[in-house]
């Protein structure tokens, strides 16, 4: 089946469903390829569940490229796993030795629960979008594209922050379960262009009340979401946001 | 007499759409109120005709089957976004998109519906600035673009290699903005599983709540399919591992004809397969082939390392076949030339199934001109490459970031190896001038459907046809049906069509419970994948084509007998969404070689071996073959074959030439 040489242990997070209490599994995986994704070597391993009968293990991923955002597993202690700058998908099993153990849980915080085994409900993120991540503009409303001329200092600056691929990692590793670096990347994005600044104190004001209505926890810029951050977002944000804040407390 | 009625309008090519536009029957604010619109899938189309559609004030839901609409897989495009804006001064306009795009297509498009497109690419970039899209600009502040495939001018708009990503949040953004007005009601993590037809008229679907497993049923005035393409009947390809044909599938069974389901896409830059272990395959996007050059070397089997082979002994052999496009022609004639080498025993890498894709020219060429910018007249070897990389690093860093992590190598010092995968699908459900499908109130959006690339699609034109059909196509002709539906009232999901749809999809979850077999649903999909690779793959005949349809057919009746699908029906269950969607590849697959076998001519990226020129290029065969092949399901995986002429009366039909 698999041509490797890595033989590994994981230890899995396993739960039913909401309802129940999840544990960590035990599993041995043999003849793993160092060239293998992570993705690559669960399906692996859910292959070999399924012709033992057992039930695979449940867990999110769509595009395996490190765009979509939904791959979301907390291995050995960090989220999408111990390389800098790369998604679980992205992961490949290079980054490991053989003999190695290997720790996979869900993403851990009060706003993301747990659906089934590493598998978590990150609608939050949506909602929080959906008090002001966005810019008025009806269908059929625009002007012509390059009427607004935007430095190309601002307009990168902007593409930065709007990288962002929405995975809850900087929620999954802050001791707090901040969103902060996940909403001030898109507060960010919109408040660097022209086209954004005309609705952002209301944006701001917004989204930050359903970030807390959420239960997401405060920002004690412990800045660990930076480091874990796949696609790089800066903790210059935050301070952004911050200072947006502010500013649309004070015009109120 | 035919069954399709495309409901091209009358008039000059030029004034069909506008004409559309002001006659079209309008429906009044009060009564857009109580019309409920059903948008399936939340990927460029879907996201852009949701959100447009509740603006104007119809009651919409949209459904996708990732955790969040922000998930779709046109996140993952990379390259580009074509608009006819002509902001380079290069000659573009709105003919020469249309031109280039029915030519690129091979001539197997609708032009009614080519010239409409061209005509509202200028909008949508217009729309995605003024929503806040970060376009790649230049320092003047102006927007940047980049050339494609298939064309002579600079007309690609994009966001690093990100540009689906950066289009895709846009049109989610509007659409989060939309539910929070409570004018869109999202259903994330649902899988629609049929359509219900009621007194000939589609009046909502079927889907499953993922989570719970619970069957809903959902009506609507109209129905919307947005749900991409279905690229992953190859198993291996470079989808997103839930890219799916089920509702589409479903809908087909349903009554929707089929468009040209043989033409698929094979995209000559993705890296090449690295084991039996293999998930999915990524692309390079084509952005890379502005500025990588591509060869193999002249000698055949050679061993030695790229670094190792001198100029004079690499054959840039798409330089030299096609002179006039060189490494931009398009991608079924990049794709054929790369496996041509391959075969022919020119390949590299420890497969032999690759070619380099190497970027020293470009490294060389900016950093030239960056010194020289920069004020440096006798720049070092070194500071050559440096400044060369910077510049290449700032246009297509994550692609090159992309590629060292999945294979190890590093891109600036090594030539990329690259071999072409399955990547996109023309075909789909077949459409009018309206995008209804053959059922009445069933429309098809985006990759969905057939309409506008023909046999072969243009690089950076997907995201352009995907919101221009959800942004600025389907508002209008939603219209004309919507318009005499105003005094139709919600129909109960009590319906008999509604319960009986519910039970039908009910019965197949049961049956593929039931079968207890012994083995996984992922051996059935990688063995249906290399059936159409192999035979219905870059290259394709009568025997082949014959032999896999005797295949898939086998195939199908081991998954019914065989497939274990554990767990149970009424959880998260991810190996019973894999079944299903295999269920339909495995009836879809034949029909893609059914018509295959039909076309024996040769056309973009349907290549039969039996049609092509002396010098191995592809051979239409007009008199035969200028038409859309829309099949229709008679049951039991029976088909027949309805045929839409193609009339061109803009563009003179000419064999086509890239040299
Ligand atoms: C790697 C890659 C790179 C590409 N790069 C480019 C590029 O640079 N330029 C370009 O023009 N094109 C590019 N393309 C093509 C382009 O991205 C797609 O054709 C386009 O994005 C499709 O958009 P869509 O809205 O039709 O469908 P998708 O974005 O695929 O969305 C499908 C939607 O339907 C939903 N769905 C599917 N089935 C169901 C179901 N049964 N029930 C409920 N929901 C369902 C999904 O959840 C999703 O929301 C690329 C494609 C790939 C694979
Ligand atoms: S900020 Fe980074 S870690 Fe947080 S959601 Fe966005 S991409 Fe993921
Ligand atoms: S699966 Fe899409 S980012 Fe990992």
């Amino acid at each position: 089946m698999s041509h490797g040489n890595m033989n590994l242990t994981l230890k899995i997070w396993r739960q039913k469903s909401d309802k129940e209490k999840g544990k960590l599994v035990t599993y041995p995986v043999q003849d793993i390829s160092p060239d293998m994704s992570f993705l690559e070597m669960f399906d692996v391993l859910n292959e070999q569940l399924i012709t033992k009968g057992e039930e695979p293990i449940a867990f999110d991923h769509d595009c395996r490229e490190g765009i979509c955002g939904m791959c979301s597993m907390f291995i050995n202690g960090r989220p999408h796993g111990p390389k800098r700058g790369v998604t679980t998908c992205q992961l490949h099993m290079r980054s490991f030795k053989n003999g190695d153990t290997i720790v996979v849980e869900p993403w851990r915080a009060a706003a993301f629960p747990v659906i089934k085994d590493l598998t978590v409900d990150r609608s939050a993120f949506d909602r929080i979008i959906s008090k002001g991540g966005f810019i008025s503009v009806n269908t059929g409303n625009a002007q012509d594209a390059n009427n607004i001329p935007i430095p190309k200092t601002d307009a990168d600056a902007a593409f930065n922050a709007a990288a962002c691929i929405g995975c809850g990692a900087c929620v999954a590793t802050c001791k707090n379960s901040s969103a902060m670096l996940f909403v001030s990347a898109k507060i960010s994005q919109l408040a660097l262009l022209p086209q954004g600044k005309v609705e952002a104190t209301a944006r701001v004001k917004n989204m930050v009340a359903q970030m807390d209505e959420e239960g997401f926890g405060n920002c004690t810029n412990t800045g660990a979401c930076e480091i874990e951050c796949p696609k790089g977002i800066s903790l210059e944000n935050i301070a952004r946001m911050n200072r947006e804040f502010y500013v649309a407390n004070i015009k109120s | 007499m035919s069954k399709l009625d495309s409901k091209i309008p009358e008039g000059a090519l030029e004034q069909k759409w506008e004409k559309y536009k002001s006659s079209v029957a309008l429906v009044n604010p009060a009564n857009k109120r109580s019309l409920e619109v059903l948008v399936v899938g939340s990927g460029l189309a879907g996201a852009s005709a949701a959100a447009t559609l509740a603006e104007m004030g119809y009651k919409v839901k949209c459904f996708c089957f990732q955790d969040s609409a922000r998930r779709a897989h046109s996140i993952a495009a990379q390259g580009g976004i074509n608009a006819a804006k002509n902001y380079q001064n290069d000659g573009d306009s709105t003919y020469r998109l249309f031109y280039d795009t029915i030519k690129g297509g091979d001539y197997r498009a609708r032009e009614a519906n080519v010239y409409r497109l061209a005509s509202v690419s200028a909008n949508i970039i217009d729309q995605c600035v003024a929503s806040g899209v970060p376009l790649a600009r230049e320092y003047g502040g102006m927007l940047s673009n980049r050339s494609f495939g298939g064309t002579q001018v600079q007309r690609t708009f994009y966001a690093a290699g990100q540009t689906g990503q950066q289009l895709l949040l846009g049109a989610y953004s509007g659409l989060q903005r939309q539910v929070g007005l409570g004018t869109v009601e999202m259903m994330s993590r649902h899988e629609m599983l049929d359509i219900v037809n009621i007194d000939g008229k589609c009046r909502g679907i079927i889907a499953r709540d993922l989570i719970s497993g619970k069957l809903e049923r959902h009506f609507g005035h109209a129905v919307l399919l947005c749900t991409g393409g279905y690229g992953n009947v190859f198993y291996l390809s470079t989808n997103a591992m839930g890219s799916n044909v089920t509702a589409a599938w479903k809908a087909h069974k349903k009554g929707a004809f089929f468009g040209n389901p043989c033409f698929t896409q094979i995209h000559p830059t993705c890296i090449p397969v690295s084991g039996d272990h293999q998930s999915k395959l990524t692309l390079m996007s084509e952005s890379l082939r502005n500025d990588g050059r591509i060869w193999v070397p002249k000698k055949q089997g050679d061993t030695r390392k790229a670094n190792e082979i001198p100029e004079e002994e690499r054959d840039y052999y798409l330089e030299r076949r096609y002179p006039a496009f060189g490494n931009l022609v398009p991608r079924d004639v990049a794709s054929r030339a790369a496996k041509e080498r391959c075969d022919a025993g020119y390949g590299v890498g420890t497969s032999k199934m690759a070619v380099y894709l190497d970027f020293k020219s470009a490294i060389a060429r900016y950093g030239h001109t960056k010194a020289v910018t920069q004020g440096i007249h006798n720049p070092t070897a070194e500071q050559l490459k440096d400044f060369g990389k910077q510049v290449v690093e700032e246009k297509y860093g994550n692609l090159f970031e992309m590629y060292e992590q999945i294979t190890g190598e590093n891109p600036y010092q090594l030539p990329m190896r690259i071999y072409p995968a399955v990547h996109y699908t023309m075909g789909g459900l077949w459409v009018d001038y309206n995008l209804m499908t053959t059922v009445p109130g069933l429309y098809a959006l985006g990759e969905a459907n057939f309409s506008d690339h023909g046999a072969n699609r243009l690089g950076a034109s997907a995201l352009m046809q995907g919101l221009a059909d959800g942004y600025f196509v389907i508002p209008y002709t939603i219209g004309a049906y919507l318009s005499k539906e105003i005094s139709t009232k919600a129909i109960s999901t009590d319906h008999e069509a509604f319960v009986k749809a519910e039970k039908d999809a009910q019965a197949i979850i049961d049956r593929l419970f039931a079968i207890k077999g012994t083995k996984s649903v992922d051996h059935f999909h990688k063995k249906l994948g290399k059936i159409m690779w192999d035979k219905c793959g870059m290259a394709r005949n009568e025997k082949g084509l014959k032999e896999a349809i005797a295949e898939i057919r086998a195939l199908r009746d081991e998954f019914w007998k065989d497939v274990r699908v554990l767990g149970s029906p009424n959880e998260l269950n991810p190996e019973l969404e894999k079944a299903g969607r295999v269920a339909d590849f495995l009836e879809l697959g034949e029909l893609m070689c059914i018509d295959a076998l039909n076309r024996s001519e040769s056309c973009g990226g349907h290549f039969r071996e039996e049609s092509q020129t002396e010098e191995g290029e592809a051979l239409r065969k007009d008199d035969e073959f200028a038409y859309v092949a829309a099949w229709e399901n008679k049951g039991d995986n029976n088909y027949e074959i309805h045929k839409e002429e193609l009339k061109f009366e803009v563009i003179k039909i000419s064999q086509r030439s890239y040299k």
